[in-house]
């Protein structure tokens, strides 16, 4: 009985003891932060998702604190009025950035970019574009093995089975990029975000001539260039046989949407513009009319999909 | 017996063409040739579309001293010099040759005389080896001019000439020694006095014991050359492996080369291609190339002109099987698979292996159970579970800690793997990484100039 009373005597005596000389050391040693900080990262959405280039929030709430001018700071989850929040409490001016959503831009389904062989070693992007050009003939494509799903902390993006692509759900997108860095192939691109998830863009990155991606895929970007021509607003530019649309300079006026021969233009949440007044005319589907481009003719013929090579991995 | 001492398999050898002589594959109709199909700079490209062009000109220069001269496998004329695919589908830039005759460019001496007096000086010999364009072609393709110039301050002590072929199926080696014995000793001689060294060990894996009888036989005549027979093991044919095999030493981790352990190695092709360089002015056009399988009618060894495209091969061993087929450009641990079969055969192509039923697919994969097989079968003593982990997670300081960059990438770890995991795949990746982060940290220490 001595012997339990003894010990727990001597340990409680230790305990204070030490409690004391820690709440010294502690006070001696102390770390000045500012409280600002705490503040600021619980204003941030505390995803930690490294979209602003930081580690994590903390990263991010301690440079906005510390740094005189934060133009250069942005939270793309928080979005505009996250950083007007932070900025006012910081009295500092924030960066104004428009919303934007990641935008896979690759049109080529299993329907429209048949296999030519069959892929079976490790399931990831990064390894089958370090082995070689892919499981069908366009070689920029998207090879369909979801290393953008496993970097998405927002559990934004998914393989549509039935196409083999990767999909953007816009909702749930918060730009911070992630899917970008993970894309072998540098397919995603962080476009604008149009109210209501509208979008126009060019859903290929093929710089094949226009033969060879017709080859491949039948909803990839000849370059025929009749999209940079319908333009009105000069926001499309064709180079290395291919098309970009530039969100700052589209208005969504959506008549590139109607002369893309292959339909590699792409609409979201819109309905396209009627066809009547050029319809007689210019049937858009077909392409192989007279005053075609030189690519568009030359695809013409060989429209069967890839005989040669189709058995091999 | 000699063997290396760590890790290794053992595959089933599957050498189905070892017993056929090397034949003459007809000269193709029409010739792509890449201009990287070495390490280090690709060529500079010296002829243009609508050139005619003889045999064993030089259409492609070295792009630098890490480089090598290409010349033309056929004559005709230039139709192309544009981006083509490879084997892997990749878009590279090749020199395409629409063929007309055989004409060879003079001074070329295609008689079977065996030439044995060599009287150029050592820097002869290796402007010479320079000039043929001549490349490691036991699948490196490393330049073989830059391997014989021993960097100063270092010796070279002694030259291990590569008969190994350990790679299965393969026997594009082995008909050569056998078939070009004589020559290829002469091309040993030829190295010694390049690289200045007094000894060459010709090392053999003992399932070839008609071309270590034969070499031996041959050998006997000079002096400093001493054939090896060794046990056999995969992947001996590594150049590290060979070394420790057969004098015994091993060589540092990277950036360490061989000759830091003073030995040079060199493959028996590559021996071979020498000997025609330096005494018969012959460059590099044509290669003994395996084409192999179960699944096809007739595997040869073929004397193939670079450039060919491996469908012809292919065809001329038979066809491609009807069921499901992989076809590998090289061996089935080492090679690369391919998808596009109007690739061509190029310097470091010692074989076709087509792979069907259920040979071409690989089995699905499972959970790693960290049985650590993979560590046992490692010849380099890394932790293959490990790295192919550690790259999934992207982990590069860790790798680089781990040696990834020592990866040989023989594919034993994968190969022994009872899980089926990808596991080279991966570590393949890793390496490519860490490599590329080792590189961008160099560049940005030495930005003066």
């Amino acid at each position: 009985m001595e012997v339990l009373l003894y010990t727990i005597l001597t340990l409680c005596v230790l305990g204070v003891l030490s409690a004391v000389i820690l709440y010294f050391v502690a006070r001696k040693f102390r770390v000045e932060e500012d409280p600002r900080i705490d503040e600021v990262e619980k204003m941030l959405p505390g995803a930690n998702c490294g979209g602003c280039g930081f580690a994590g929030c903390r990263g991010m709430a301690d440079a906005l604190v510390k740094n005189d001018d934060i133009s250069a700071l942005f939270c793309p989850v928080g979005g505009g009025d996250c950083m007007k929040a932070i900025a006012s409490y910081l009295g500092k001016a924030a960066a104004e950035k428009e919303p934007q959503t990641a935008t896979v831009r690759c049109g080529g389904t299993c329907a429209k970019r048949p296999r030519t062989n069959e892929y079976n070693g490790a399931r990831s992007c990064a390894v089958a574009a370090s082995l070689y050009a892919g499981e069908t003939g366009c070689t920029f494509g998207c090879l369909g093995f979801g290393d953008c799903v496993t970097v998405c902390a927002f559990d934004a993006i998914r393989i549509n089975p039935e196409t083999g692509l990767a999909e953007i759900d816009a909702e749930k997108c918060t730009a911070c990029g992630a899917c970008v860095k993970a894309c072998p192939k540098g397919i995603i691109e962080l476009r604008k975000k149009w109210p209501k998830d509208r979008a126009v863009y060019v859903s290929c990155v093929s710089k094949d001539k226009g033969a060879a991606v017709m080859k491949a895929c039948k909803a990839g970007c000849i370059g025929c260039g009749k999209c940079e021509k319908a333009c009105a607003f000069g926001a499309i530019t064709v180079e290395n046989n291919l098309a970009y649309i530039d969100p700052q300079k589209c208005k969504l006026c959506r008549k590139c949407v109607n002369e893309c021969p292959t339909g590699a233009i792409k609409l979201v949440n819109m309905e396209p513009l009627p066809k009547e007044p050029k319809a007689p005319a210019k049937p858009a589907e077909k392409p192989a009319e007279k005053p075609a481009e030189k690519p568009v003719a030359e695809v013409a013929a060989p429209k069967t999909p890839e005989a040669s090579a189709a058995k091999s991995e | 017996m000699k063997t290396f001492p760590k890790g290794g398999v053992h595959p089933s050898e599957n050498k189905l063409s070892c017993a056929g002589a090397i034949e003459v594959l007809p000269l193709p109709d029409a010739v792509t040739i890449p201009l990287a199909q070495h390490i280090g700079a690709p060529a500079v490209a010296k002829v243009a579309k609508g050139d005619k062009v003889l045999v064993g000109q030089l259409i492609a220069e070295a792009g630098s001293f890490m480089s090598a001269n290409i010349h033309a496998p056929i004559s005709g004329t230039v139709t192309a010099v544009d981006m083509q695919p490879n084997g892997q589908g990749v878009r590279q830039m090749m020199i395409s040759i629409q063929r007309e005759g055989d004409e060879w460019i003079e001074g070329i001496d295609r008689s079977e005389t065996l030439v044995k007096e060599c009287t150029l000086t050592p820097e002869e010999i290796i402007a010479k080896i320079k000039d043929a364009g001549i490349v490691g072609m036991g699948g490196a393709t490393f330049p073989t001019h830059v391997k014989l110039s021993v960097p100063p301050g270092k010796k070279a002590e002694a030259l291990i000439i590569n008969g190994v072929e350990c790679e299965p199926y393969l026997t594009s080696d082995h008909r050569t020694m056998l078939e070009h014995g004589e020559e290829l000793v002469v091309g040993v001689t030829i190295l010694m006095k390049a690289i200045g060294v007094k000894n060459a060990f010709i090392g053999i894996e003992n399932n070839k014991p008609d071309a270590i009888a034969h070499l031996k036989k041959i050998v006997k005549e000079y002096e400093g050359i001493e054939v090896v027979p060794l046990k056999v093991k995969y992947p001996q044919g590594g150049e590290k492996q060979l070394i420790a095999a057969v004098i015994g030493r091993e060589v540092p981790p990277p950036p360490a080369l061989p000759i830091d352990v003073g030995a040079v190695v060199c493959n028996a092709s590559t021996t071979y291609a020498v000997y025609q360089a330096v005494q018969k002015n012959k460059p590099l056009v044509e290669r003994v190339v395996t084409i192999t399988g179960k699944g096809l009618a007739s595997p040869k060894n073929l004397l193939t002109r670079m450039g060919t495209p491996v469908r012809t091969l292919i065809e001329t061993a038979g066809g491609l099987p009807e069921d499901e087929v992989k076809a590998i450009n090289g061996g089935p641990m080492m090679g690369r698979a391919m998808i596009e079969l109007v690739s061509p055969v190029t310097k470091g192509c010692s074989g076709i292996t087509i792979l069907n039923g259920r040979d071409a697919q690989r089995r699905e994969a499972s959970q790693c159970i960290k049985c650590a097989k993979c560590v046992s079968a490692c010849p380099m003593g890394l932790e293959p579970y490990y790295l192919s982990k550690m790259t999934q997670k992207k982990n590069w300081e860790t790798l680089e800690a781990q040696m990834i960059t020592s990866c040989i990438e023989c594919g034993c770890c994968q190969s022994t793997c009872p899980a089926y995991l990808p596991l080279l795949d991966w570590i393949r990746l890793g390496k490519q990484s860490v490599m590329g982060i080792i590189r961008q940290r160099a560049a940005a220490a030495a930005p003066k100039k």
